[in-house]
């Protein structure tokens, strides 16, 4: 109790120390970093896409067939679970802002909203890059582990658009799983509606037959199909991922801002 | 230093804050005193810069909050104890916070230390928190910058006796020292204490505003008839301005010998005559309280 009283002077204080400068932004990733794995459920979130990584990744090893055993097959194994997870990483570093009401700690710290928002987004990108560059790892541990236990192919058969194709597909579920926490504040709501409403959206396009055409434009799903099924993405792929990106990803994120700045935080 | 100037906030037809202006000077303690629903919270989420006023503004050290650089270094803010993730420590909280202030990782265990959250507390869960530990360590935040203005919303709320003693002599050396603190209540006799300065708040407007001395000093004479109707009306026959207590009394602008007089002419029997030794603010308060309570009956 005595560290308070301990400098006595009398300074009565009428404008601000002029030595106090602006908070940087790499203090604001750095706590936005921290906060994605201080807390019980994001230390495991992010504990689970490790372990579940590494998993798929043995079972591969084991129940593929020794042709099957190739690089490029190692790393689609790890694109599902990755990507069913990855975004509630995305949906979490925004909501519990709102569910555990530190918001009003947050941004008493920093007023600017727009920097806050700006760091966590570099914060849940970094962490994406990291775990899908765990995965890339992970798998080529795997494809080497195939041709010393299973006879396997190993061939190292993935060029540099599909290893790109690979970030991008992981990063687009993240920054959208990003936006939906954003635009709903509410972990419940966004995490249904991650998962919900894409697959409504998918059996309204393969129910209407004259959609059929429109799918990969609207559909963010059908968009980046190609690369679950090992393919790069090629000049018109690139524009289906671009429009229904900006459907599904950036417009929520734009008024996911929108609602963040305007919001009374309480 | 904190200047408050007109600051209202409308919610459709309802206006939670109105127009509700005051200071916090430095080298005192200012209690914003006002029953629950008031508009305190309101207001001192305006005055952080959480909650966008419909009209006026607020500044903190000569600067809207918003705009100071590193507000946590310059102001030290507790709005609510319990808006904290249940499933962080409270050392994990501090350090979170002291990364954002740019402060060496040291001030937080010695305000754990402070706060008297030291050892294995602090390395507790939130969710295992009482109400009283995390008032203790949302105060550890606020101080953890030694700021040079502290807003803390109902502080002492959940603190045991002992801690409520220990949080006024912090605050009071805080003051001390040249800090603004502002400090909101809904309990009178706790802001009494510490208070140098009281605001009341009642429905969202400003209803006292002044030195804690003069709040409390003698405000007129307070009086009381067998008859409280027929000496309200020799009141009003004699000229005098007053205001009615919630147990049927007077607070009277005027000396005994002018009110006695006036109840003689007017035939009735006064019970008691008195300076109204700083009672105005008691019943202005009570007063407040009862009519919200009211309301809740009502609606």
């Amino acid at each position: 109790m005595s560290t308070m009283t301990q400098e006595a002077p009398f300074r009565p204080a009428v404008t601000p120390d002029p030595s106090v400068t602006a908070v940087p932004f790499s203090r604001l990733l750095r706590v936005e970093l921290r906060k994605l794995v201080d807390t019980r459920a994001g230390f495991w979130l992010l504990a689970a896409i490790g372990i579940i990584t590494l998993a798929v990744i043995v079972v591969f090893l084991f129940a593929a067939d020794a042709d099957q055993l190739t690089y490029l097959n190692f790393v689609a194994a790890t694109a599902t679970p990755q990507s069913l997870l990855l975004p509630v990483l995305g949906i979490l570093a925004v909501t519990t802002e709102w569910t555990q009401r530190t918001s009003l700690v947050t941004f008493t710290l920093e007023p600017s909203r727009a920097r806050t928002a700006v760091a966590k987004l570099v914060a849940v990108v970094l962490v994406g890059l990291l775990a899908v560059g765990v995965a890339l790892a992970v798998a080529a541990l795997g494809n080497l582990a195939g041709m010393a236990l299973q006879d396997g192919a190993g061939t190292w058969n993935i060029e540099a658009a599909g290893v790109r194709d690979f970030f991008v597909l992981q990063l687009i579920g993240v920054v959208q799983g990003f936006a939906f926490g954003m635009l709903l504040m509410n972990t419940a709501a966004a995490i249904v509606l991650y998962y919900v409403l894409p697959i409504a959206w998918n059996v309204l396009f393969s129910l209407v037959g004259a959609l059929e055409d429109a799918a990969p434009w609207l559909d963010l799903n059908t968009a980046i199909e190609p690369v679950y099924e090992g393919n790069t993405l090629q000049g018109d792929d690139w524009a289906h991922v671009a429009v229904s990106g900006t459907i599904w990803v950036l417009v929520p994120l734009a008024l996911g801002v929108v609602r963040l700045l305007r919001r009374e935080v309480k | 230093m904190i200047i408050v100037e007109q600051l209202t906030k409308r919610y459709g037809a309802f206006t939670a804050v109105d127009r509700v202006s005051f200071r916090a000077e430095p080298g005192s303690v200012t209690g914003f005193l006002g029953p629950n629903g008031a508009g305190k919270s309101t207001t001192m989420r305006m005055m952080a810069g959480l909650t966008r006023p419909s009209a006026g503004h607020s500044t903190i050290l000569g600067v809207p909050y918003e705009r100071l650089p590193n507000p946590g270094r310059h102001v030290g803010v507790l709005l609510d104890a319990s808006a904290q993730h249940a499933g962080r420590t409270g050392r994990e909280v501090l350090r979170l916070g002291a990364t954002v202030m740019g402060l060496p990782r040291t001030r937080v265990d010695e305000m754990l230390e402070v706060v008297g959250l030291s050892g294995s507390e602090g390395e507790r869960r939130i969710a295992n928190y009482s109400l009283g530990m995390r008032q203790r360590l949302g105060i550890a935040h606020a101080l953890m910058a030694d700021p040079q203005v502290l807003i803390l919303d109902e502080p002492a709320n959940g603190l045991d006796p002992a801690g409520i003693h220990w949080m006024r002599g912090l605050l009071k050396s805080f003051a001390e020292r040249g800090g603004t603190v502002l400090l909101s209540s809904h309990l009178l006799h706790e802001i009494e204490v510490i208070a140098d300065h009281l605001v009341m708040i009642g429905r969202g407007s400003i209803v006292a505003d002044g030195s804690k001395a003069a709040l409390l000093s003698s405000v007129g004479t307070l009086v009381r008839g067998l008859d409280a109707r027929a000496l309200g009306r020799s009141l009003d026959d004699a000229g005098f301005a007053y205001t009615t207590t919630t147990d049927q009394a007077y607070v009277v602008a005027a000396t005994g010998e002018q009110i006695g007089t006036a109840a003689v002419r007017a035939g009735v029997v006064v019970t008691e005559l008195r300076a109204a030794d700083g009672a105005g603010l008691e019943d202005m308060f009570l007063q407040l309280t009862s009519d919200d309570a009211r309301e809740k009956v009502s609606a």
